[in-house]
């Protein structure tokens, strides 16, 4: 009996969530012109976010990238033995910071000087009869910050003649990489903000216009909840339909730009994200936004009618 | 059914539309509301199912004490009295059918009960035909039928009406008469606001007379009482 009841009880309900998927979506019909406002604010607030999130991940990516390549050489004094050496190797791993220590030995350091330098370094082929450089220990840090740190460290070890890091280019990397990622998240939450606000207004200049329809569902006995159900669904559709043109327009020029960077930049550093994931994961986060922000700025707007 | 003790309405701007209303309405009566206009009919209408709260006194509607009702138990309280207004107050944007099944969706109803009894309401305000239709294509008087139509729909205990036949011709009038009698026969309690003088005096109904914000006169089977 009871259970019966019960089952009564869900049917209706699915029924109810049906019915206010429908009207939600009927409602976009009905308004058609409040639809359009809203979709355009959604559309153009979404191309800018979005373009500015595919910047800022990348320039994010570009920024761990060199800091991944960051590394400490610690040259060895020409006079240590081999078992100096091991010593020098032994404390290097001791240093709690440091993720990799790897051996390198003069012969290997002429090697990659040479390489380095292009058509110019065979004048250093004379060299390799007689090395004038040292042996040298690679350092890396676990966290590219400790660099400077971990290189003083180094330097204070018996038989290192000198450490070698980039000193100055490491130091303006990491300040101007600090600098890039907070205005970057700073300006990425300023838009969002301003879309969402962007999109309240919108929809609240319209919703003006359904007062009344509250007011008449309110007399034939409806609960707040049943008429804001609608509303939300309108505002996530209003979204995911706001993030349409924005998805094609971010997919299409992140495609044409990742197939055409070697002949944009003339940097070689300039890794980009692949294109896919990237611009699929990009496009998930435009729709969530986009949705998130829709829902939002419907339900906020239809709360002080409610109050009837 | 219904019982107000000392109802007083003052609105915002001053004007005082009733000045101390005691009456009881019993389940199952059909009352005709009667005064000249702005005697205040529709305020008095009004405070039953809470468009209005009352300045001073007491309401009680269905054991329910409407002015200190919490917000949450209000559409309680609606979706036991079905109310035509004055102004029908349909939703612009809806058809007639989606207008007459709101008043069933908000309390749950399933669809395929949900699409016989609207169907059924509107066969019998005679508007059948014009179930797709939105209320601006409709006549004053065929919209004046659809909230007839979205009041009855789910079988209330209380129907209220104010001035349902106002925008009516003779004929439309009478069937609107004959189907509030007929719900009336079922058991419900009927209040009807109205300024027609053919009607009080041929279907005899209890009479109560609004004058000043005063009730003047209340007598069963009672007359229109003022020149039409
Ligand atoms: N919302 C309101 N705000 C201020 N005053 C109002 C309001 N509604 C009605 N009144 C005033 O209250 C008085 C009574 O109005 P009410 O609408 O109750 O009259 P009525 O008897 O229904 O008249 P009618 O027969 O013309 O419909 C009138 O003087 C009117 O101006
Ligand atoms: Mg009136």
């Amino acid at each position: 009996m009871s259970e019966t009841n019960t089952e009564v009880i869900t049917a209706m309900r699915l029924n109810t969530l049906k019915r206010h998927f429908r009207e939600g979506a009927k409602n976009i019909w009905r308004n058609s012109w409040m639809t359009i406002a809203s979709v355009g604010a959604v559309t153009t607030t979404l191309i800018l976010v979005g373009a500015f999130l595919a910047l800022m991940i990348n320039l994010n990516h570009i920024a761990d990238n060199l800091e991944e390549d960051v590394q400490i050489k610690a040259f060895i004094d020409l006079t240590a033995d081999e078992a100096e050496i091991e010593a020098v190797g032994e404390e290097l791993e001791r240093i709690p910071e440091v993720s990799l220590v790897q051996f390198s030995t003069k012969e290997e350091e002429l090697q990659s000087l040479i390489e380095s330098m292009g058509e110019e370094g065979s004048i250093w082929d004379l060299y390799e009869q007689d090395n004038p450089l040292s042996h040298a220990y690679v350092v890396k840090t676990t966290d590219p910050l400790d660099t400077a740190s971990v290189a003083t460290k180094i330097e204070a070890i018996d038989n290192v003649e000198k450490v070698n890091y980039g000193q100055e280019v490491v130091q303006n990397l990491f300040t101007f990489n600090s600098y890039a990622r907070n205005i970057g998240l700073a300006l990425i939450i300023g838009l969002v903000f301003t879309a969402i606000f962007l999109i309240s207004n919108t929809i609240k200049i319209t919703i003006m216009a359904r007062r009344k329809e509250i007011e008449i569902m309110k007399l034939v006995g409806a609960t707040n909840g049943f008429i804001r159900w609608p509303f939300f669904v309108e505002g996530l559709l209003l979204g995911v339909l706001g993030s349409i043109i924005p998805i094609a327009v971010i997919v299409s020029a992140y495609y044409y730009i990742t197939n055409n960077v070697d002949t944009l930049t003339q940097f070689e550093f300039v890794e980009l994200l692949e294109f896919n994931p990237f611009a699929w994961q990009l496009s998930l986060l435009i729709l969530a936004i986009g949705a998130g922000i829709g829902v939002w700025g419907s339900v906020m707007s239809v709360r002080k009618f409610l109050k009837v | 059914m219904i019982d107000m003790q000392g109802v007083y309405k003052t609105y915002p701007n001053g004007v005082t539309a009733l000045n101390g209303i005691d009456v009881t309405i019993e389940q199952g009566e059909f009352v005709y509301v009667v005064g000249p206009s702005g005697a205040g009919k529709s305020t008095f209408i009004k405070l039953i199912f809470r468009e209005e709260k009352p300045s001073k006194g007491s309401i009680v509607v269905n054991n329910m004490d409407v002015p200190f009702l919490k917000w949450k138990q209000v559409p309680l309280l609606r979706r036991n009295i079905g109310v035509v207004y004055q102004d029908f107050k349909l939703l612009p944007k809806m058809t007639v059918y989606e207008n007459v099944a709101f008043a069933l969706e908000v309390i749950e109803e399933t669809p395929r009960n949900m699409r016989r009894r609207v169907m059924e309401v509107l066969d019998l305000v005679g508007l059948k035909n014009k179930a797709r239709f939105i209320p601006d294509e409709l006549s004053g008087g065929e919209q004046q039928r659809v909230s007839i139509a979205r009041a009855i729909v789910n079988y209330p205990k209380l129907l209220i009406a104010d001035e349902p036949t106002g925008n009516l011709d003779p004929d439309t009038s009478w069937d609107i008469m004959r189907i509030l009698d007929e719900i009336n026969a079922s058991g419900t309690t009927i209040i009807m606001a109205t300024h027609s003088k053919e009607i009080v005096n041929t279907i005899k109904k209890r009479v109560i007379a609004i004058e000043g914000g005063l009730i003047v006169r209340d007598e069963h089977r009672g007359d229109y009482g003022y020149e039409a």
